[in-house]
């Protein structure tokens, strides 16, 4: 498949997960570009364990000012508030998040997600949106699919102690390995606008499959 | 999210985790997170980089310093008005006693080793502290709630025993690669680099009993004035080439197995190429034991490489060198470490090269590794649901919820489909929770008999066995384990009514033997040769002790013949039965996704030829 091996740092830092989804996939990890927008308690969970696992990249997008209440489940904000104060929740915890893992580059981009234009989601492989309403999901969404790479769009919010996570992979081909065999399969994803039209406020919940392209 | 009530339970709560590592770390955070504000935490490992891809509160530069103690500094960070008190020690050390666990209002394990767990579980239940358990293993992992009295303990259910192989299909008739691991891990590097007074079975007995036992003490030393490269290929030869020979020739062996070659390293690597054998520059390099290799060495980088039997050759000749060479002095107190680069790479070529004379597929180093090293694989994800799981249900446990909690064993599998969870109720008939003086419960024949040595040996002494509310009489077999359970002893009682004074003054005659190692169990599958394995064990006879007491000496397991091993068998099918046992489960068939019914036919799947 792709000729790079994985340099002697990441085999021995990544050891441990290369045993469980193998080299390959480790490969395709370090070279994808995550997009993640609203970080609240659950993004920052995502946050950390995307970081962990090695992608080439992790850009944040979050303007609002840190408050108090945005500590209250997020680890990655500093408590003193003269540390804090007075910055975005993006570039706080794009702070914390460069300390996870020096081989992944961990950047903010400022602006309204809703205004930027296919162009920009076509640097990413990997969208993930929270913390904001159906019609930017929608809108979001809809550039994504528009593309002709595959872009992976989730949406994920939590509340109280309810979550709940969207997923589109679009048409998403891979194989499975049953016995001897391996089966090659497709799966078509349906897009956020076409599950709110259908189910008119149900939670959906698609599967989630590790992050591989 | 939580209520005014769960807030001041937390708030109030003292907690004490068992461990600092990949389910460690998630915990802490989120009970830091989640408004603890007590927390104790024990871990006697340090830092190293396989670490790091999981376990988020350390960082490179924390390698070799103490878990406990930095996940305590990194959480601090952003809760630095928690009060966490860390130690770095073993749960085991005589300090944690039960006075110290009955400090907590609940216990939270994120072990790695069922021996812990099941000291903690012992300690826990002595001191009343309920304990919620915990493990991760790649994707899978589970949570279980322990309160005494009112649900199982840890123990009530039998663990699985960790795998073990028959001595002659290690030493002669290995038929998967994990065979040639063990023998070249625990026979061949042992033999070569470790206690030199350890008993090995490296050498295949033949028919020749005698002359080969002392031939082989001469073998395996270095001759005077020996060329390394020349000892190298002497050793190779012996062990892959001669040895092989020598199992040949017993033809009763292979009569249903395929015949393993013989190798000898003049075929596979002969002299001309060995001249190219190695850069030593790189290693003499450098004077660091720990940096020596023979990949390096060879300019052979990726530990994801299958190499060819010249390659496992190269690697095993010039692995065996440097040893000599660079870590001389380490010789005869080596043990094998997944961490030594050279002693994976020893292990993976010998294994290597057996495999290819058994005709068993060979492995990378990488692949070798684990195997050797017993690595748990591990992601971060995982750990993190499993700790939070572990927070819903100390949460729980400290409201003394006990309509919701304490049943819940929380299975998480990969792709989501298919997920069991288990409902465990309560009524154990465990030994390590009902622990009563004289109380036996005999569910179909098993009877047990728990004796606290120190209180009530002199009582137990005095009773007649066959009086015991499960009577002991002659046919009965009795399982003598001792309060570790780490010795066991199987012994089938016949009743006799005359003993020689003089000779038999105790009134009773204890018989029998110990296996050199414990069979292995579940050996009715035929791989590779096409054997079944039942006859392939024989077992080392071992001189019995006769003054031996029951439950001391070598930790073996005893064996009578065949129908202790079945009473017993069939006592614990019983015992399994008889644990009251309900399970939910919520069936997907494993090709399936998890799709909701009224999905429009969108969902497709192709099978491509």
């Amino acid at each position: 498949m792709d000729g790079e091996e994985l340099t002697e740092q990441e085999t021995a830092l990544y050891d441990r997960q290369i045993r469980v989804w193998g080299a390959d996939a480790q490969r395709r990890l370090s070279k994808a570009h995550i997009l993640v927008s609203g970080m609240k308690g659950a993004v920052s969970e995502f946050c950390k364990n995307i970081v962990l696992a090695g992608v080439s990249s992790l850009t944040l997008v979050d303007d609002r000012i840190a408050t108090e209440e945005a500590l209250s489940a997020n680890f990655l904000i500093p408590p003193d508030e003269t540390v804090y104060g007075g910055k975005t929740l993006a570039e706080l915890c794009c702070n914390s998040l460069k300390d996870f893992n020096p081989m992944v580059r961990v950047s903010v981009e400022k602006g309204d997600l809703s205004s930027f234009g296919g162009e920009f989601f076509d640097k990413f492989d990997v969208v993930v949106v929270s913390c904001c309403s159906i019609a930017t999901k929608k809108m979001i969404n809809e550039k994504c699919r528009k593309l002709l790479k595959r872009v992976a769009f989730y949406t994920v919010d939590c509340r109280d102690s309810c979550g709940e996570i969207f997923v589109d992979l679009h048409h998403h081909r891979f194989s499975k390995k049953k016995l001897e065999e391996t089966i090659e399969c497709e799966l078509l994803y349906p897009s956020i606008e076409w599950v709110y039209y259908s189910y008119s406020g149900c939670q959906f919940s698609n599967e989630l499959y590790l992050l591989i392209h | 999210m939580a209520s005014q009530q769960q807030l001041t339970t937390i708030k109030g709560a003292k907690v004490l985790m068992v461990g600092a590592g990949g389910i460690g770390c998630e915990l802490l955070k989120t009970l830091a997170l989640s408004g603890f504000q007590d927390i104790h935490i024990i871990d006697m490992d340090t830092i190293e980089v396989s670490n790091l891809n999981r376990q988020f509160l350390f960082r490179q530069s924390h390698v070799g310093q103490s878990k406990a103690k930095v996940a305590r500094e990194a959480i601090l960070k952003f809760r630095p008005h928690i009060n966490i008190s860390p130690y770095h020690a073993n749960v085991k050390d005589p300090d944690f006693n039960v006075d110290f666990f009955k400090q907590f209002n609940v216990v939270l394990n994120g072990l790695d080793n069922l021996d812990a767990r099941r000291h903690v579980n012992r300690l826990c239940l002595a001191a009343e502290v309920p304990l919620v358990e915990s493990g991760t293993t790649g994707f899978l992992g589970q949570v279980t709630v322990h309160v005494k009295g009112r649900t199982e303990c840890y123990e009530c259910q039998p663990k699985p025993a960790p795998k073990t192989y028959p001595v002659c299909t290690i030493t002669s008739t290995p038929s998967k690669f994990v065979h040639c691991i063990v023998w070249a891990k625990d026979l061949l590097f042992a033999k070569l680099f470790g206690d030199k007074n350890q008993g090995n079975d490296l050498n295949v007995r033949s028919t020749d009993d005698a002359s080969s036992s002392e031939h082989a003490e001469d073998v395996f030393e270095r001759r005077k004035d020996e060329e390394i490269e020349q000892y190298g290929r002497r050793i190779y030869d012996h062990v892959f080439g001669y040895n092989i020979e020598l199992a040949l020739s017993n033809e009763e062996t292979w009569k249903n197995r395929n015949r393993p070659k013989p190798i000898y390293s003049s075929d596979t690597l002969p002299n001309g190429l060995a001249q190219q054998n190695g850069n030593m520059d790189k290693n003499y390099a450098t004077d660091d034991p720990s940096s020596v290799s023979a990949m390096a060495s060879l300019g052979m980088k990726n530990p994801q490489d299958i190499w060819s039997l010249m390659e496992n050759t190269r690697i095993f000749l010039e692995a065996f060198k440097l040893f000599f060479v660079k870590r001389e002095k380490e010789i005869g107190n080596l043990t094998f470490d997944k961490d030594d680069q050279l002693a994976v790479e020893f292990v993976t070529a010998s294994a290597n090269i057996r495999a290819s004379s058994f005709g068993i597929p060979l492995h990378s180093l990488f692949e070798a590794k684990g195997i050797a090293g017993n690595i748990v694989h591990a992601v971060a994800t995982t750990n993190a649901i499993i700790a939070g799981l572990i927070v819903i249900e100390a949460i729980k446990v400290l409201q003394n919820d006990t309509k919701n909690y304490s049943e819940l064993v929380f299975f998480v599998v990969e792709h989501l489909a298919p997920c069991v969870l288990y409902l465990m109720l309560a009524a154990p008939e465990c030994d390590i929770c009902h622990v009563e003086p004289h109380e036996a419960r005999a569910p179909n024949g098993r009877c047990v008999v728990p004796v606290d040595p120190f209180e009530n040996l002199a009582m137990f002494v005095s009773e007649v066995l066959s009086e015991l509310p499960s009577p002991i009489t002659s046919g009965t077999a009795v399982t003598v384990e001792d309060l570790k359970q780490e010795l066991t002893c199987n012994i089938n009682i016949k009743h006799r009514e005359e003993f020689d004074e003089e000779k038999e003054p105790d009134g009773m005659l204890l018989s029998g033997w110990t296996q050199a190692s414990p069979e292995e169990k579940d050996d009715n599958k035929s791989v590779g040769n096409g054997v079944g394995a039942s006859d392939a064990s024989k077992t080392a006879p071992v001189e019995v002790d006769k003054n031996d007491e029951m439950g001391s000496g070598s930790g073996k397991k005893r064996k009578l013949p065949e129908v202790s091993e079945a009473a017993v068998q069939d006592c614990s099918n019983v015992n399994d039965k008889s644990i009251n046992h309900k399970r939910l489960e919520l069936v997907e068939d494993d090709d399936d996704f998890l799709m909701l019914d009224e999905e429009p036919g969108i969902y497709k799947k192709k099978k491509l030829q």
